[in-house]
């Protein structure tokens, strides 16, 4: 069983979907229980494999066994899973977080989607697989497979929600559609130059034949970096996110936002780590008078500052997440493309911080819009004291979300902060500090209005939009949704005390690279 | 004269894509209609389609199909293989998976489209776009 743990993990979910398709369309109440019964295998073959990963290190699994021809490393003919600290600690992200996300539906799915359950289950998992799949695949073309069946399930559960929503997902099909074709494209031309489609074999056939300096590599390069930026909404690519994420039912908004942009981080730094190389990435400059490194961290102080802006500017509480997001995704770009290793650092921490960090505050917001039926920060007049535990878990969101100790947003920050100021690249550092103080304020806004309940002037929001309105109010939080609203608030200041141990982890993969020597 | 010599007639394989690419792209992004953005997507994802499939071929080459039913006794006609007699079949593998998926997505986004039809009653973005204006927003 331990060996047959990675392929497991996205196997399970998979299953899951097929056992839903046959079975939970007859019995609905089946479809929730194999929902977390394929979840729980999913994450107990994640923890196995992490344990590998602890004790061996770095290792490559082969599908049905195809071994790599010729001597030396060879080159791979079938499908290989590779995983290491970076993509062990992403995949049990993506499991953990969707665990919760599956407890958490129990009652949400039932009260949004009432007629379509079981489709909302298998969707629900075919996403989670095609999540997992992403990290775990060491094929670029395999890559672009389970990118197109996370994509198209992100579409449908979008879809099933409000009448804005399926314009939304219209929108999202139309951008998610030229991004993955965009990274199709990129794939063709390595193929063309590499014959290879494995990534560790694209690496070496690039460095062997020094096609570094080759146009279609670079091509290659640009195409696959752009497909990746449209579908993690890096600004000015975003506008898809906020309209999809905040109109969608509850549960897709609680599982797209922490896990789909982060993952798409994590192939960004795959793809610049394992396919291109370190080296390639910040010193392509295909001829310009600016080098990768320079160009991307600006547009990542950019996207930081104007995602901030907008948050700022919103009455919707989703709404307002959703530009934290993009401003929070302009955060990791930012960090992996300092081009040295605390950024990095900073980076895939961060990666693991953000989605705990929105996971909490989305599930927070859903427990509030289905107790007030309000989905405005105004509706969350006086609810310190009409939900304490709630709001004390939002609070703790917020807080990291701001970057306060001992919370785990503190720690990532430092880290970026810091690989900022070694690359010197201050822009960087000033909107990472500009950004904190924006949300600072956004959240102690919040905190104002929840704690020193006010008289509204317009007191009735229920009449606004008949359409987007949940369909009735909760008296009490049922426990499904407040136990893995508090597990993740736990996990925030838990990911925060155990830094060092987790830092120590992503070092250890990070170890062997060559990082640029700080820019001058 | 040249230029056409040169850089067109070598590689008209990579213009064609290249053409219908953008008119795919100019679909998705510039139309109003949503029927027609969706037919956009269709030529977009075929460019790349035919892009793949184009690089496969080589000049005076079979299909890759090796004949293993020979008489006893005779010369195997592939004995070695020689690579260059065969297409590679690899593209064209992968581009049956991309069909497969850009066919998914066409019927989602109609599924998609037909629901706003119901939603809206129209399938033009303008007149979606006026319909929310009226309606409370944040």
């Amino acid at each position: 069983m331990g060996e047959q743990a990675p392929i497991a993990i996205v196997l399970a979910p998979l299953f899951g979907a097929l056992l839903i398709a046959f079975v939970g369309i007859r019995f609905k109440a089946l479809c929730l229980p194999v929902t977390l019964g394929a979840l729980t295998v999913s994450l107990a073959a994640t923890i196995e494999t992490f344990r590998t990963v602890l004790s061996e290190g770095e290792f490559i699994y082969l599908i049905s066994g195809w071994e790599r021809l010729g001597e030396g490393k060879g080159i791979s003919i079938g499908i290989e899973y590779r995983v290491d600290a970076i993509s062990a600690l992403v995949l049990l992200v993506i499991a953990a977080v969707s665990l919760l996300v599956a407890v958490y539906s129990r009652t949400r799915v039932v009260a949004e989607t009432p007629d379509r359950i079981p489709y909302y289950y298998m969707l629900y998992l075919l996403l989670v697989a095609g999540l997992a799949g992403m990290t775990i695949t060491n094929d670029a073309f395999n890559l672009f497979v389970l990118l197109e069946i996370s994509s198209l399930t992100s579409y449908a559960l979008i879809a099933v929600g409000s009448r804005r929503a399926v314009l939304s997902a219209f929108n999202y099909v139309i951008m998610g559609t030229i991004g993955a074709s965009f990274y199709l494209l990129g794939v063709g031309y390595l193929y063309i130059k590499t014959g290879v489609l494995n990534m560790e074999d694209i690496h070496a056939v690039i460095v062997a034949n020094d096609l570094a300096e080759s146009p279609s590599i670079q091509v290659a390069f640009v195409l696959i970096l752009m497909a990746v930026w449209i579908k993690m909404a890096f600004f000015p690519l975003h506008a898809w996110l906020p309209n999809a994420y905040s109109y969608s039912p509850t549960t897709t908004g609680a599982l797209m936002a922490p896990l789909v942009t982060k993952v798409m981080i994590y192939i960004m730094i795959r793809m610049m780590v394992t396919v291109f190389g370190l080296d390639y990435a910040f010193r392509a400059t295909l001829g310009m008078p600016f080098n990768w490194s320079n160009l991307v961290v600006s547009l990542s102080s950019i996207a930081i500052v104007a995602g901030s802006v907008m948050a700022l500017s919103r009455r919707d509480l989703k709404k307002m997440l959703s530009y934290i997001i993009i401003a929070e995704v302009g955060y990791m770009v930012g960090g992996a493309w300092l081009a040295n290793e605390r950024g990095m650092t900073g980076a895939v921490y961060h990666i693991v911080n953000d989605a705990f960090m929105t996971l909490c505050l989305f599930l927070a917001v859903g427990v509030f819009i289905a107790r007030t039926g309000d989905p405005r920060i105004a509706g969350m007049n006086g609810l310190f004291k009409k939900m304490p535990i709630t709001m004390a878990a939002f609070t703790i969101g917020a807080l990291s979300m701001i970057g306060l100790p001992p919370t785990c947003g503190f720690f990532s920050k430092w880290y970026l902060v810091g690989g900022g100021i070694e690359a010197g690249q201050w822009h960087f550092v000033g909107a990472l500090l500009f950004s904190s103080l924006v949300n600072a304020v956004i959240f102690f806004r919040i905190f104002e209005i929840a704690y020193f309940p006010k008289e509204l002037s317009d007191p009735a929001p229920e009449c606004t939009d008949p359409d987007a309105a949940p369909v009735a109010t909760l008296q009490r939080t049922p426990l499904s949704m407040s136990l893995p609203l508090w597990i993740s608030a736990i996990a925030l200041i838990g990911l925060g005390i155990f830094n060092h141990t987790i830092t120590q982890w992503i070092g250890s993969a990070l170890g062997s690279l060559k990082f640029f020597p700080p820019a001058g | 004269m040249e230029f056409v010599e040169q850089f067109i007639v070598p590689k008209f394989n990579y213009w064609i894509y290249v053409v219908l690419m953008m008119i795919g792209m100019h679909a998705m992004i510039a139309k109003n209609n949503f029927f027609k953005k969706l037919i956009g997507m269709a030529i977009f994802q075929t460019a790349i389609i035919l892009f793949y499939v184009s690089i496969g071929v080589k000049e005076g080459a079979n299909i890759p199909i090796l004949d293993h039913h020979m008489m006893p006794g005779e010369v195997h006609a592939n004995d070695p293989v020689i690579a260059a007699k065969f297409t590679n079949p690899l593209p064209h593998v992968l581009m049956l998976t991309a069909i497969v998926v850009s066919v998914a997505t066409l019927g989602l986004a109609l599924a998609i489209s037909q629901k706003i039809y119901r939603e809206y009653g129209t399938l033009e973005e303008d007149d979606i776009l006026s319909q929310i204006k009226l309606e409370p927003n944040d």
